[in-house]
Formats: structure tokens, sequence, C-alpha cells
């Protein structure tokens, strides 16, 4: 703020101010508190991960108590679906997701995971009986993984390539498992 | 074309700001006063110029031009007049606006005060208000333009745009999605005018602090002009929380009426500092001290202001009460950095020239006990800041969120209130300047009294809680030494004028307003003690499921399911309501008809308790929860809030206080 | 006889403070069959899903709420104690659920530092004060407590009087 110039041209320079140490010291409080604020405004603003970051490895124990680390699936494509029994849009996409792993899993290339987002354990089970869904699902514990990819709401998904880079974002529902082929097909080429 | 003409108006206002923050600074620079008067005059012209704005965009609303689509998000049809008026605030980007619109009513009114002996003062309070308005109606221009309207395209994609996209048309739909229910309430009209009223009254005193800060000028002469402003401004933010706690009462359905939610704490702050700031200011026109601490106070408060105003609008915090994410987080930075180093570099530059003139004598002296108070309220801050703060650091620093419910707020305030409400007992039989154990005791005995007699009560009620018993006796106290205080005054006045006590009461008040309006005002504040110790301490509850004449019990009453119906309302809402019957030793007392509306349009419920209120406690009746069909079952949860009424009670005296204290005298006036 | 004053109010104040640190002591349920809703809500209202921001689970109405009020209710009925849930619950859902942050690491923060805050703010008040007596010049002259009614009248007419001429 340029226009206001505070130097009083009858007074003295000098004479009346503090200490310098008190401006340097009130000047660091003051770029700490504005950097305070200005990192929680950019981490708001950034919304969830982009397509093309790099993912760190994802650990996640199973309801049935296999671990899962994708570390360990580097060259394979990895699906995250972000899920809950309480989320009546993830109910409609379970038919997709559950033929679309059907249709990748004899070939070992693909992973799909699903993690449960803030969700009770019977219920979670219970909806997985429900729609037959058999590719591994187990409980986002600490809700760690869902605040890693920063999700807005349920259903998310996820897709990582061969090397471990996020491919594509699905924010809501699967429509068909077709749709879920036409992003995974390229990927695999 | 009326929207057109709206958004013109926004443009207009924004250039003639923009002129009168330059004229000012080349009035100043160039020791010209034609330019400052020019200034005067353009800064006059934005209130008007805003006023049509605003009244275009009510035009919008109540006619329903739906293919605004700010007009579109906060209105529709099925919507009453006095709804739709208040849509103008319901939004980010209307909120906005009406927040301009108040600012450039404000400088006004501080631009047509005399300004005959401040002269200097006056170009640096046009910068100031300016600068601020600037800011706002850049917002809403560049980035919250209520105006926008909905187009569509030759391909069929709908765009939001204030000039039509080439080739596309204007799309009007016949309806809008209509308030968000939660803002459908009465208390919604008037809650957040008064809070913006408030926030914004507040920059009056900061122009005037900066000014005097820019001009060297530092004696207390600001704090004089604008000790009104304060006041009136305090007032407007203390009705805007009221109101705010009496909507969450009545509508958000859990039981009490202040959850510590971070948009509440965010303007509970300033609130704090403010009244920090009224009673210190006091130390420093009496005895000429703590000039820095006034305006640190007054700096601070303003910069919670805005700070307070992002927070809820940039989508930093999650909240019930937040706007949606949006683009305004940048801008709002930019300006927060922008009044926190200008405002606090200018003060450590004057830092020596604010110095006391006076001196504290005593220990027990008022302004001792005013530092104390102002201690307090700093103490208080600073829990809020932490409270709000913190889950931000801890997630920027180890990725985890943290959450701060009631339990820790009372923890961490509760004493730091106490405290307060101790200070409010002795300060006001404290004298200035000179005060010893031996003279405030002796002035302290008489009313002590009686506040341990109250004590006694307390216990011979069988109340044993301890946080209870130092309330009450805290309350008794302040009464007790408050009434005194009055009752000093009054016997002064009718020995030596013979007048009788009602005269003597009004003389006494109107020869020193906020004094005596002072002592209204902590009045009101120990009544609103008493609901809060009322509802923290003694606050019990209940939850069941019932079939039809089935009850539940609760202290001594009993709460009767009779009924349920579940209909649909021609405003497009499903309503679920029980009727249920309150009794106590057998006798019947009130039906109660809590129940849960159904937006259709927002798809969103919200749960009206059904209360029933006396001075001695409320019952308050949630419907939890129904077997849809057959509407046999249903969950109910019962709360008994005990003193409750107390605290709306307490608060209306205390505007009544406020309002004495801010009641222009007619001769101080002219006297300037 | 002024030093101690000035030690009490420290005291005062060191009081006022320590109630800041002590917790509410939580009153231990026992753990009947018949699991009632007041013992639901009473653990629930302990408790914050991230669902819903800012509003403790008892009052929350969203369904993953109420899944969670009836895992509560599981997890009672099974003769788990409040602070066994609220542990259980931290471990799946992360620290977020709990009602206010736990204490350690980083977190120790929000428990000393506004304290010490308030602390150092009463330790610089003394000093400014204690600082401000001692360079007094000249000694208190006669009390000027008023000491009788007509004299309070005379105070308050007089500052009355300043008012005005301002």
């Amino acid at each position: 703020m340029d226009q206001i110039n505070p130097v009083d041209p009858a007074e003295a320079p000098g004479k009346n101010r503090l200490p310098l140490p008190v401006f340097i010291l009130a000047g660091v409080l003051l770029v700490a508190f504005l950097g305070f604020l200005y990192m929680g405004l950019q981490r708001s603003q950034q919304g969830p991960v982009q397509v093309g970051d790099s993912m760190p490895p994802i650990i996640l124990t199973t309801f049935d108590g296999q671990m899962i680390d994708t570390s360990e699936q580097k060259g394979n494509v990895v699906l995250l679906n972000f899920w809950a029994s309480w989320c009546k849009p993830c109910e409609s996409e379970s038919a997709a997701l559950q033929s679309a792993w059907e249709y990748y899993q004899p070939g070992g290339q693909v992973l799909f995971v699903g993690v449960d987002y803030v969700d009770t354990e019977p219920e979670a089970l219970a909806s997985l009986q429900k729609y037959g869904i058999t590719f591994p699902n187990g409980p986002d514990l600490g809700t760690k993984i869902s605040q890693m990819f920063r999700i807005r709401g349920v259903p998310e998904t996820y897709i990582i390539d061969r090397n471990g880079n996020l491919a594509y974002i699905q924010i809501g529902p699967f429509s068909s498992s077709e749709q879920i082929k036409s992003i995974i097909d390229p990927l695999l080429q | 074309m009326t929207v057109d003409l709206g958004f013109g108006l926004l443009i207009l206002a924004l250039i003639v700001t923009s002129y009168a923050a330059v004229a000012a600074i080349v009035g100043v620079s160039r020791n010209d006063n034609r330019w400052v008067n020019s200034a005067r005059l353009a800064s006059l012209i934005t209130f008007p110029l805003l006023t049509l704005a605003v009244v275009v965009l009510l035009y919008l609303i109540t006619t329903g031009h739906y293919e605004v689509s700010y007009v579109y998000a906060v209105s529709s049809n099925a919507m009453p007049l006095y709804l739709k008026l208040t849509a103008l605030w319901g939004g980010q980007a209307g909120s906005l606006v009406f927040w301009s619109w108040l600012m450039a009513a404000f400088s006004s009114a501080v631009m047509l005060r005399k300004w005959d002996r401040d002269r200097e003062f006056l170009p640096w309070v046009i910068v100031v208000t300016m600068i601020t308005l600037i800011f706002f109606l850049g917002m809403v221009i560049f980035f919250e333009n209520p105006f926008v309207r909905f187009w569509g395209t030759p391909m069929g994609a709908r765009i939001e745009a204030m000039f039509p996209p080439v080739g596309s048309e204007l799309l009007v739909p016949n309806d809008g999605r209509g308030l968000n229910p939660l803002l459908r309430h009465p208390g919604m009209i008037i809650h957040p005018p008064m809070l913006y009223l408030g926030f914004v009254s507040f920059v009056i005193p900061f122009a005037f602090a900066l000014a005097a800060l820019i001009t060297g000028r530092t004696d207390d002469r600001w704090i004089r002009i604008t000790r009104r402003w304060t006041l009136v401004a305090w007032l407007f933010l203390t009705i805007g929380l009221v109101l705010g706690m009496r909507w969450a009462y009545d509508v958000l359905g859990w039981g009490g009426y202040w959850g510590w939610d971070p948009v509440e704490i965010a303007a509970l702050m300033p609130w704090l500092t403010g009244t920090a700031f009224l009673h210190s200011v006091m130390i420093q026109e009496k005895r000429g001290m703590f000039k820095q601490w006034n305006m640190l106070l007054i700096i601070l408060t303003y910069d919670l202001v805005i700070y307070g105003t992002f927070l809820t609008r940039s989508g930093v915090l999650s909240s019930v009460h937040a706007f949606a994410q949006s683009a305004i987080g940048p801008l709002f930075f930019a300006f927060i950095a922008l009044t926190f180093v200008v405002s606090i570099w200018l003060m450590l530059l004057r830092w020596k020239s604010l110095r006391s003139e006076g001196q504290l004598q005593s220990l027990l002296s008022r302004e001792t006990l005013f530092l104390i108070n102002n201690l307090l309220f700093l103490g208080l801050f600073i829990e809020c800041f932490w409270g709000v703060n913190f889950p931000l650091l801890s997630e920027l620093v180890t990725g985890q969120k943290v959450t701060f419910g009631p339990e820790w707020y009372i923890r961490a305030t509760g004493p730091l209130w106490g405290g307060l409400l101790l200070l409010m007992g002795i300060a006001p039989i404290s004298a200035w300047q000179i005060s010893t154990i031996k003279t405030l005791g002796r002035a302290f005995w008489k009313p002590f009294i009686p506040s341990l007699a109250a004590v006694g009560v307390v216990l011979a009620l069988g109340i044993r809680q301890p946080g209870a018993i130092i309330g009450f006796w805290l309350v008794a106290l302040v009464a007790s030494v408050t009434i005194y205080e009055y009752w000093r005054g009054i016997r002064a006045r009718s020995h030596s004028t013979g007048e009788n006590v009602f005269q003597a009461i009004w003389r006494l008040t109107e020869k020193n307003r906020r004094r005596y309006g002072g002592y209204i005002i902590h009045l009101g504040i120990i009544f609103m003690a008493l609901g809060v110790i009322g509802i923290e301490v003694f606050q019990q509850q209940t939850q069941g499921a019932l079939t039809p004449g089935q009850q539940l019990e609760l202290a001594d009453y009993t709460v009767t399911y009779k009924s349920l119906a579940e209909w649909d309302t021609a405003d497009g809402k499903n309503v679920a309501r029980a009727v249920m019957e309150v009794s106590r030793d057998g006798k019947v007392l009130q039906e109660l008809y809590p129940r849960r509306d159904y937006y259709y349009d927002s798809q969103q419920p919200m749960t009206i308790p059904g209360v029933r209120s006396t001075i001695e406690d409320d019952i308050y009746v949630i419907l939890v929860d129904w077997e849809p069909i057959s509407t046999r079952q249903a969950t109910f949860k019962v709360f008994r809030n005990p003193l409750v009424s107390w605290l709306w009670f307490g608060s209306i005296i205390l505007i009544l206080g406020s309002i004495i204290a801010v009641w222009p005298t007619p001769e101080r006036e002219s006297a300037r | 006889m002024k030093k101690s004053t000035v030690v009490l109010g420290i005291g005062l104040l060191v009081i006022l403070l320590g109630f800041t640190f002590t917790g509410r002591v939580q009153a231990q349920e026992q753990t009947p069959v018949v699991v009632t809703d007041d013992q639901v809500n009473q653990v629930a209202s302990q408790l914050y899903c991230p669902v819903c921001e800012n509003i403790s689970l008892d009052v929350c109405p969203t369904q993953a709420c109420e899944q969670w009020r009836s895992l509560i209710r599981e997890k009672l009925e099974a003769g788990w104690s409040a602070e066994q849930i609220k542990e259980y619950f931290a471990a799946q859902y992360g620290d977020r659920v709990l009602p206010e942050p736990p204490k350690k690491g980083l977190n120790w923060m929000v428990y000393i530092l506004p304290p010490a805050m308030i602390a150092g703010g009463a330790l610089l008040l003394a000093w400014i004060i204690l600082g401000m007596r001692a360079r007094k010049v000249a000694p208190v002259s006669a009390e000027q407590t008023p000491q009788s009614s007509g004299e309070y009248l005379a105070r308050v007419e007089e500052e009355l009087l300043k008012r005005k001429g301002e």
C-alpha cells in the first residue's frame, strides 16, 4: 500500500521509533501468520489430487484380514473405489464395478480395491454380500486414505496406471461397466 | 435491461469509490482542500448508487427473474415476500452487495458529520473506508457478480455470464431453487444484517484510529469521535450474536443455543476484543493511559472482522454456516495481508508517541481492574483463536483433522468468564486512580452480604455442583453491586435535589448515559449468565421410541405421545408433525408440536422442536425419527433446559442498556 | 500489604488457569443388558462423525451417523465402556471423531500455549503495574474515595462537567 505515506515530515525520523528487533519480530510473526493462512487457503482451493500425480503407496487391510500394498502392484492398473454402505449412489454402481472386476480378474493385470469410507463393519459386510462384491474391500482406517486423496464425498473412484500415476478420477457413480472398461482398456495397451 | 442497469450501477460505484480514495490522497499530498472536498462528495455519492443497485437486485428477486443465476439460487415462486427480501443476503454474491451497501451508508453518515475541528482526519478516514469499499465492490464485480445470467449456447450447453456469449440465447427457468430452508426463519431476517451492521460499523473507529496514526494526532481525539460508533457497532454485533443463538435454539434442533461452531466463534472474536476496547478506552479518556493498547485493540477488532469474514467465505473452514467454496479466497487473502501489514506497521512506527500520560497509582484502582478485564477478554480471544485455527494448522502439519467440541471450549473459557463476572462485581465500586483494600472493603461489604444470602438460598435448594454455586454467587454479587451503585446515585441525588426516586433514576441515567447504560448492560449480562448456567450445568435429556399413548419421563415432567401426521404442503415440503402432551403431577400443561420439514426442492430436512417456555425451565421436544408408513412408532428426544428464558430476557435488557448508552445527548453534540 | 494483594491476585489467576487444565470427571456407566437411547446418546455426544462437520453424533441426522449410533449400541450391549468405544472409533476413523484433540505430539500446543499466553499476559500486566508504581513520584495525597453521598454526587457531577467541556 504505497499510497499511504506514514512518515510525518515534522517528525524526526528514527527518533520516535521502536528498536529494530521489535520490527523484525513483528514482521516475522506477521509473515508466519500470513504464510499459514496462505497455505490453508491453497489447500482448500486445491481440491482432490490431480490426474498425472504420482501416487504414494496405499496400504489397506481388507475385511478378511488380507494386506494390500499398491507398491507391490507396479506394472498393474489399480482401481480405487471409495464407497460407504450409507451412500445411496454407491449402490447404483456396485453392479457395474463387480462385472468389470469379473472381466479383468482373470487377466491379473488390474486390481480393484474398495475403500470403505466412514462406515460400520456389519453394514459394510452386509452391503458387500447383498451386491455380491468379490474384489478386495477394506475399511479406511483413521480416514487416512481418503485424506490422502482429499475426496469430497462418496462414491469417488481413482484409477492408477501401470507406472503408479493417477490416470483417471471419477466423481460420483459409474453408469455402466462399459464406461469403466473404456477407461481401463487404453491403460492396458 | 434491468440487469445491466444493476451491474452498471455497481461499476459506477466502484469508479466513484476509487476516485474518492485517490482524490483524498491527492488532497493531502498537495495540501489542497478542494480535492478533499471533492473526495468527500464522491464518497457521499456511493450510497445512492449502491442503494439503487440493491433496489434493482431486490426487484429481480421479488419479480422472479430466474434467468439471473443468483435469483435462481436463492428464491423460488413458493417463497413468501418477506423471505424473498431476505434472499438479498441469503447467498454469497447478494450478501456482499448488501455489505457494500451498508459500508457506503456508514461512510456517508461519517462524511456528513461536522468536520471543522478534526479536518486533518477527514482525508484519511475517506481513504480507509473507501479502500475497504473498493475491496468489497471489487469482489462483487469481478468474482461474485449477482447479476450473472444463464445463457444457452447453440450447442445446448448452459453458461453463466454477465454478457451474452456469441450466438446464445437467454435461458429463463420457470422457478428457482429457493432459499436454504435453514435460513427460512424469522430470526434469519435480521440476524445477518445485524451482524453485518456490527462488522461494518467497526470500520469507522478503525478508520479514525488509522487516521490518527497517520497524522500523528494520537491523543484521545479519535476515541472521543468514535466512541458512539464503537458502541453502535458493539450493539449491532451483540444483537446479531443473540439472534443467531435464538435461531440455533429454534431451528437447528440440538437442544442448545451455541454450538461453538467455527463460524459462530469467528463472529464472537471481534465481539470479545471490541468489548475489551469499550472498557479500556475509558482508562484512556479518564487517565490518558494505555493508548497503545487501545490502538492495538481496535486494529485487532477490525482485522478480526475481516479475518472472520475470510474464514467463513473462502472455504478454508468447513462448517454449517460456511458459504460454498468460491474464487474470492485469494483476493480476500490479499486484502487481509494489506490491512494487517499496514495497520500493524503504522502502529509500530507510532508506538512511542502513544505513550501513557498518566500513571497507575494503586493496585486496586479501577484502571487496574479494567486492565485485568482486558487480560481476561484477550484470554478468551486467544482460546477461541486457537480453537478455530488449530484444526487448520494440524491438517497442514500432520495431515490429521482434529475437532474442538463444546466441552473443550467450556473448560478453556469457563474460568475466564467467571473471572469477568467477578470483575463486574468489583470494578464498579472501585475508584479511579486510588483505591485500597480499605476503601474498597468499605464500599464492598454492603453489596457483598446479600450475595452470600443468595448462596445460602442456592444451597438450601439442594444445588451442590461447584460450578453452579460459584456461578450463582457471582451473579448475585454483580446484581447487588450494580443495584447498590444505582441506589447510591439515586440517594445522593434525592438528598441534594429533593427529587423523588423515579425522577432521580431518570436524571441520573440521563446525565451519564454511558455509565448507567453500562450498568444496565451488566444486569443484562447476569440474567444471561443465569440462562447459561441453567443450560450448561442443569440440562437434562432423554430419548425413547414411543407408540401413541406411551410417555417419556424427565425430571417432574411427563411427555405423552398422542399422534403423528404426515402431509405435503403447497409450498413444496413434506411435514411430519407430532402432537405431544406435557404434564406435571398429573396436570396437563401444554401440547407441543415437534416436527420435521423436508424440503423437496433442496432435499434438506429441518427439525423444528416443540418448546414450552417458562421462567423456570423449557421443555424442548424433538421428533428424531418415525416409521414412515404406519406412523405408529416414533422416536423423541426431550430436553429440560432450566432457566434458559433468562438468557433471552437478559439479552433484551442488555440491548436496552446499550441503546441508553448510545442514545445521543443533544447538548453535548452541539458543544462539539 | 500491597505486596500481598499482588500475590493474592496472581494466586487467583493461577487458580483460574488451573481450572482450564483439569478435566471434567466422567461418569462411568454400569453396563446393563438393555441399552437405552439415553446411554447411546451419552456416548454419541462425545463423538463427531466426519460426515457431519462440527455437529456431535447424537444430533446428526445423516444415515452414516445413524449407523454409528447403532454400532455404539452394539458395543454397549457387549459391555464396552464409553472410553473403550471412543478409542475404538478414534482408531477406526481418526482422531477427528474425538471431541478434543488427544494429548499427544503437536496437539500439546492446544493445551499448553493458550494458558501459557494468558499467564504471560498476566505477568506482563503485573510487571507494567508494578513498574508504573515504582516510578510513582509524589506520595498519594489524602484519600479521594468519597465518604458521604454528598461527595459522591459532587464527583458524579464533576465528571459530567468534564465530559461536557470536551
